[in-house]
């Protein structure tokens, strides 16, 4: 079996399966967010911030935001793998990947519970 | 694992000649599945910012609207991304039907690439007329 060290899952299955439940969430999460903004063509601050004022929302919102760092490194993992054949500029873009995706997660859960 | 020879000297067909090659529809889906999701990651720095200026005050929230409404290239960034959006979307969709073994045969595949096509362009002319 071909395992490796740097994928989300460690194997090719796991990854395969994480990539399909995110896209899911975020499915759910892209659509629900595209129907409130029609829905709400005039929409203000008080709205909009009572919205994120809920535990569900502020739940499903969080659920989105791990969702996004997980299907984000699995996709760009492969992109990586295919096309980065230099394996010290291949862990590279990688390490910034990660990187970028913690600070994407800790800035949103700053700013969802923060406020 | 016989073979211990390296695969640079197996003797093998190499085109890396990208546009000598005629690329088929489903192949096309593919690579803007592809470049969607990239793009979608750089853009996730502006969709956050957006997030948290329009969260953070009432003020934050207007600068935020203006700036969508009035800047002409925060309208292309939004547009574009809403258009990667679709387009990821509609891909993966295909994707998952593919996973239950519907229109996974390369005629199915190819016809299933055209739906995409179609419906990536119509979101994507709608998103633009949503921006604008």
């Amino acid at each position: 079996m071909v395992t490796n060290i740097t994928n989300l899952g460690r194997s090719g299955v796991s990854d395969w399966l994480i990539q399909r439940v995110t896209a899911i969430v975020l499915a759910l999460y892209t659509v629900f967010i595209v129907a409130y903004m029609l829905f709400h063509p005039e929409l203000d601050y008080a709205t909009w911030s009572a919205l994120f004022q809920r535990t569900w929302m502020r739940i499903f919102t969080l659920l989105a935001f791990l969702s996004i760092a997980a299907h984000a490194w699995s996709g760009l993992w492969i992109i990586s793998t295919d096309y980065i054949k230099h394996a010290y500029a291949r862990l590279g873009v990688q390490t910034f990947i990660i990187v970028a995706l913690f600070v994407f997660v800790v800035w949103g859960v700053q700013v969802l519970w923060g406020a | 694992m016989s073979s211990k020879r390296p695969i640079h000297t197996i003797k093998r067909p190499v085109n890396l000649d990208l546009s000598s090659i005629q690329f088929p529809l489903p192949a096309l889906v593919s690579i803007s599945h592809r470049v969607t999701g990239v793009i979608m990651f750089v853009g996730l720095a502006f969709m956050l910012w957006a997030f948290s200026v329009s969260l953070s005050s009432p003020q934050g929230f207007e600068a935020v609207k203006d700036v969508m409404t009035d800047n002409a290239l925060a309208k292309l960034i939004t547009w574009g991304l809403l258009a990667s959006v679709a387009i990821h979307f509609v891909a993966g969709i295909r994707h998952l039907f593919m996973d239950m073994h519907v229109a996974d045969t390369l005629e199915g595949g190819q016809r299933t690439a055209q739906i995409t096509m179609v419906a990536s362009a119509v979101l994507v002319i709608l998103a633009g007329v949503w921006v604008w």
